[in-house]
């Protein structure tokens, strides 16, 4: 007996019991049966993979949560007051009220210190998933048509997820949070032409004022979280448009999707995976301490602890700025041009844009106006990975730069060693992860051709009647070979005239992109090749593949 | 989102038959630069399915039951100890540790909470539910071209009966409003900051004056002279900030770094010998780059370091910058003592102190 017969032998539920009443009075006001005839039964895939957007979202209803619980005690004021709770090594020093009702929801309230770690733990979850989630999208392809618009929304809340940490890190108005918000302030004011007005009316009036908390408040639990839910919505709703990618497998086709309805399977693992990214997030909260705020006390402009050092998503803009040389100030026109702002803004906002745009550079490359389902695994696109990977150093440098005084005084080195280090890195380090992320790509998909064509490494070695050793390989089966396989293959753009005879400027370097994009590439195999290879391996040692069973 | 595709077809046990292929050339669109090989790989379909152990075995079949239910029962468990621990546990006492053993329990009992129903419901799907996957046939996402057909023909439509293109009159005055009201808005947060006052001004001068008495950070204290040993660093304030409204605001410009060398390791610039009091100088601890404070005196070398992006001013060279981002040197306060021998400051600051901005030297 197994559950299938079980299932088959159950009755149906009766038309006229309570749920069958219920369901009908719903649908009889609502039209609600619509919407489960259509997304009852739909398809979601599989992939360990496409766990990270989940944990994404799953993150991002615990801060709802646990904030919404943290707004009932919080107080967004700059006021003035002098401490008197629980925590002793701080009674009788004057502090904001936003201070004092951290330390009150911290010290005063059971469960409150719980709910400020979960929802600090949370934030740092949802920034880190979201940033996974994005790698994982850009080393599969998944951006590609039809997805480019899905894949901006996505970098979006990518930002506004920052955007969100920023903001909540710096309510409890504490000594080390004030420090960032002198950092932003400086470096507002370093922007030319408006920075100067655009933080005097930000702070309202001279740094660090009284009006800042209150601002930040207003867009960490109202304007932020309204656009990233509005932006999750449509992130959504377009998953749903597209229907979900799927890796390549046997059965698997463009023009399908392969996976498990969401009644009941898919419902109960992402609704159990919510439970368990929720309970893994309290976990982290139970055991570990963040942002001891009593510990840094009250801001004050005047003193500052050595280390000083960012939430983890905002290293990389405060690493860029640790990387610049000395002295890069200009006077001209009487007014004062910051480089050392100005170059590393448009760094950040050159490299930022370049991610939101990627999809329609790769677009315009490739030309293929076609829709992919099918995910590339990333060897079989050994460019954009190779970019992927160069992308990914050279954040990677920006972000270590963020903690360069803490590797000094770690690890004994000195801090100019390290920032040297660490400039040459941002240099060189995406230019040898590129060439280096190229070759390997390339050499994988080698082996994976060689075991499509003549099966895997068996390790077992024959002597043949002529006296010759080989080593026997092992064919794989026909489902295995198709995942190596079934990749598309590109060739690059030849140059043309147009339609009035010319050659543009544009077409050039348009051709000479898609050379470079597709430089050393290998031809897919064809099934002819396939079955030729197995011709070929089976007419070689009859008896071998004979003996072997 | 009307699509005939919700009723997902099941794949049958036995389904190791290949995919059909017609439907692989329907897809849309130019390949680009995409080779679309004639004699591609053939896809051989589905593999057959595999049963797994709790659909075969009965005995793993209930285990699996007993797994979920008992996980179920756990969270349970998980929630009353939570609020026993909430209970049991009180924090009134303000110590530490206390609100770390709360803590500890309250979250702990959730995590039993949460994880029970999340590894059992999972478990649950992956154990016992039905594992036969299904298909769900793509749409190109494009509309079908009658939709599209359709969608043109309704704005050709609603053009020629609005107008809207034929009479240009009223569709550009329109844009100009539109573009016009939301102005006002924009024009209103210039009340963000206060109204009288040239955020440029502020930022050139500080609270310290001539005759302003040096005072320790924090307590106000004045400092007399003698007291300044060779060697020693003190951070300052200038007299009276503590009992100003804008205390913070003011001690954001005006906070100090005072230290005293041997005369002779200091390089001085003529204009500026008179600025130090017998090798005793006062800096700007707001730092030129961003605006921390410039808080870690290296007294052997002489070398003040930022300690938020590691710039570093050589204090014998006027506070130069020798290393990290910074642009320039930290404004130095002029000083001398007052006929008790109390450090006072000569003047403000010759510059504006802190970050750069835009319209500083102007």
């Amino acid at each position: 007996m197994t559950t299938e017969t079980a299932i088959a032998e159950t009755p149906r539920i009766k038309r006229d019991g309570f749920f069958g009443q219920a369901a009908n009075y719903l649908d009889e006001r609502t039209s609600i049966s619509g919407v489960v005839k259509e997304f009852g039964r739909k398809i979601f895939p599989d992939h360990w993979s496409f766990l990270l957007g989940e944990v994404a979202l799953y993150s991002f209803i615990v801060i709802l949560l646990t904030g919404t619980f943290l707004t009932f005690f919080f107080q967004a004021s700059m006021a003035e007051v002098v401490y008197n709770g629980a925590w002793v090594p701080l009674k009788g020093i004057q502090m904001s009220a936003a201070l004092d009702s951290t330390l009150h929801i911290s010290f005063d309230i059971r469960g409150g210190l719980l709910m400020r770690q979960i929802h600090h733990w949370a934030a740092l979850l949802f920034v880190a998933s979201i940033g996974l989630h994005m790698l994982r999208i850009f080393f599969t392809g998944a951006f590609r048509k039809p997805r480019e618009l899905n894949w901006v929304i996505g970098f979006t809340l990518f930002v506004l997820a920052m955007a969100e940490g920023f903001t909540g890190y710096s309510l409890p108005d504490d000594l080390l949070s004030g420090n960032g918000l002198r950092i932003i302030s400086g470096m507002i004011e370093g922007i030319p032409l408006v920075g100067t007005w655009i933080n005097f009316l930000l702070f309202g009036g001279a740094y660090p004022g009284t009006a800042i908390v209150g601002r930040l408040y207003t867009l960490h639990i109202l304007l932020l979280p309204a656009f990233v839910l509005a932006f999750i919505a449509l992130h959504l709703v377009f998953v749903v448009v597209h229907k979900h990618t799927q890796f390549a497998g046997a059965g698997r086709t463009q023009q399908n999707v392969v996976g498990y309805p969401i009644l009941p399977v898919y419902a109960g693992k992402a609704g159990g995976f919510f439970f368990i990214v929720f309970g893994v997030i309290v976990l982290m909260a139970s055991l570990f301490t963040i942002n001891p705020v009593w510990e840094y006390g009250p801001y004050d402009p005047s003193p500052i602890s050595a280390g000083t050092q960012p939430d983890w998503y905002i290293g990389f803009a405060d690493g860029m700025l640790r990387l610049m040389p000395p002295h890069l100030e200009t006077y001209w026109f009487h007014r004062t041009w910051s480089w050392f702002i100005i170059i590393p803004l448009v760094i950040l906002v050159v490299f930022i844009v370049l991610v939101a745009i990627y999809p329609f550079i790769e677009a315009w490359v490739t030309g293929d106006k076609r829709e992919h389902h099918i995910l590339d695994r990333p060897r079989n696109a050994a460019t954009r990975t190779a970019i992927g990977a160069a992308g990914v150093t050279f954040y990677a440098a920006m972000w270590a730069a963020a903690s360069g005084d803490l590797i000094a005084t770690h690890f004994k080195f000195s801090i100019e060693g390290v920032t040297h280090t660490i400039q040459t890195a941002l240099i060189v380090g995406p230019i040898i992860a590129y060439f280096v992320t190229k070759r390997v790509c390339i050499a994988l998909q080698k082996k994976d051709r060689a075991i499509a064509l003549h099966g895997y490494e068996s390790g077992r070695i024959v002597r043949l009647p002529g006296g010759e050793f080989i080593e026997v390989h092992q064919p794989v089966d026909e489902y295995q070979r198709w995942e190596l396989v079934s990749n598309e293959g590109y060739a690059p753009l030849v140059v043309r005239p147009d339609s009035r005879g010319r050659i543009t400027a544009g077409t050039r370097f348009r051709a000479a992109m898609s050379r470079w994009f597709f430089e050393d590439r290998l031809a897919p195999l064809t099934q002819t090749e396939i079955e030729a290879a197995q011709h070929h391996g089976h007419g070689d040692a009859p008896a071998v593949e004979g003996g072997s069973h | 989102m009307a699509q005939d595709d919700s009723g997902s077809s099941e794949l049958a046990e036995t389904s190791s038959t290949a995919v059909e292929h017609p439907v692989e050339d329907h897809r849309l669109g130019d390949p680009g630069t995409a080779i679309v090989v004639a004699d591609a790989p053939v896809n051989p379909g589905f593999p057959a399915h595999r049963p797994r152990l709790t659909d075969t075995d009965p005995k793993q079949n209930r285990r699996a039951e007993r797994t979920v239910f008992t996980l179920f029962y756990l969270s349970i468990a998980g929630s009353v100890w939570a609020i026993a621990a909430y209970l049991a546990f009180p924090i009134e006492s303000g110590n530490l540790a206390d609100v770390r053993t709360s803590t500890l329990f309250i979250g702990l009992g959730m995590v039993l909470a949460l994880l029970g129903i999340g590894i059992g419901a999972v478990h649950w799907a992956k154990q016992l539910m039905n594992d036969h996957e299904g298909i769900d046939i793509r749409h190109g996402v494009a509309g079908s071209e009658e939709t599209r057909e359709r969608a043109i023909e309704i704005f050709e439509e609603a053009n020629e009966e609005s107008g809207f293109g034929r009479r240009t009159l009223i569709r550009n005055s329109l844009i100009g409003a539109l573009v016009a009201f939301p102005l006002p808005a924009v024009v209103l947060f210039r009340g963000l900051a206060p109204q009288n006052v040239d955020p440029i001004k502020e930022l050139k001068h500080t609270m310290w004056a001539k005759g302003t008495r040096l005072t320790k950070d924090p307590t106000g204290l004045p400092i007399l002279a003698s007291d300044v040993t060779i060697g020693s660093v003190f951070h300052v304030i200038p007299d009276g900030l503590n009992d100003r409204e804008d205390a913070l605001e003011q001690k954001a410009t005006a906070a100090v770094l005072l230290m005293r060398l041997r005369p002779e390791d200091l390089h001085v610039s003529p204009a500026r010998k008179d600025w130090n009091y017998h090798g005793i100088v006062a800096y700007s601890k707001i730092c030129t780059h961003v605006g921390c404070p410039v808080a870690l005196y290296e007294q052997q070398t002489h070398h003040l370091l930022c300690p938020c992006h590691q710039s570093q001013f050589d204090i014998t060279h006027e506070a130069r910058v020798i290393f990290g981002p910074a642009g320039r040197p930290l404004p130095q306060l002029p000083i001398t003592v007052d006929d008790q021998g109390y450090l006072v400051a000569q003047s403000d600051f010759h510059e504006p102190v802190g970050p750069s901005f835009w319209e500083r030297n102007s």
